[in-house]
């Protein structure tokens, strides 16, 4: 594909409560096959989806928070996430899953796809895109 | 301009169809070209040709069917939402065992991919969504 674009799926609520975080993440995966310059950004209650140790079992639904540190073997290297938002609920980048990819400009490195930003840098990477897709 | 359009809330219980219905409408008597318009979570319930509003209600299915048919407008249905909803064509009540189909004319269901090609191709991507 000649033309690459930056997408950025934007993930602004809670993963369980609602269906839009599961659906925003299939998105991604299917979206990972067209090679386009990817980014994730979580805001809002967007960042509890990142949240270590969720635990599923007494609301029947399925925990797919694993999926999320699946994604640097799709190519998927940028994870922002808004650190007011993490402030705001009382998380630190310490609450949060690891999620690395291999750089491969640097000898197939693994290094962290998740970048804890500024509210100001966060609306930097959303001027910053060309097709947003809001969840 | 080349827009596509995203819609992502059911009908009647949100706006966001309507708008998304208003805003094509007035996209394509502008002289824009809206080639695709792509309905994810519950907009898919949109799709369903079994819904009967009162009749002093608009039409929201029939109008979109009727836009697809006068402007060529591609209505996609993901197929992973509607299959969780229960929104089958033909084809996929077949394949699923399923003992009805409900998919209205001017619809067709594929998957995300169609989305993201969207994305792709047109100058510009408007959500209509929560």
């Amino acid at each position: 594909m000649s033309d690459v674009k930056k997408f950025l799926y934007l993930n602004r609520r809670a993963p369980y409560g609602t269906i839009y975080a599961l659906e925003s993440l299939e998105v991604v995966l299917i979206g990972a096959a067209f090679e386009q310059d990817v980014s994730l950004a979580f805001v809002d209650d967007g960042v509890f989806q990142l949240t270590k140790g969720q635990n599923t079992d007494g609301i029947g639904m399925k925990n797919f928070s694993p999926t999320f540190r699946a994604l640097g073997d799709y190519d998927v290297q940028k994870l922002f996430v808004e650190r007011e938002s993490l402030e705001e609920r009382g998380l630190s980048e310490d609450d949060l899953i690891e999620v690395v990819y291999e750089d491969e400009d640097d000898d197939w490195e693994e290094k962290p796809a998740i970048r804890v930003i500024s509210r100001a840098e966060m609306a930097d990477v959303m001027a910053d895109a060309d097709v947003v897709l809001s969840f | 301009m080349k827009i596509g359009v995203l819609v992502s809330e059911g009908p009647y219980t949100h706006q966001a169809v309507d708008s998304a219905y208003k805003f094509v409408t007035a996209a394509l008597a502008a002289g824009h070209e809206v080639p695709r318009v792509f309905f994810y979570h519950d907009g898919v319930n949109v799709a369903s040709r079994l819904s009967v509003p009162p009749q002093d209600e608009r039409h929201i299915q029939q109008n979109w069917t009727a836009l697809a048919k006068e402007h060529g407008v591609d209505l996609v249905v993901c197929i992973a939402a509607a299959q969780r909803r229960g929104m089958l064509d033909a084809n996929e009540a077949e394949r699923q065992g399923k003992d009805a189909n409900n998919l209205a004319e001017g619809f067709r269901i594929s998957g995300l991919g169609q989305l993201i090609e969207m994305g792709i191709q047109t100058d510009r991507l408007v959500t209509f969504g929560d």
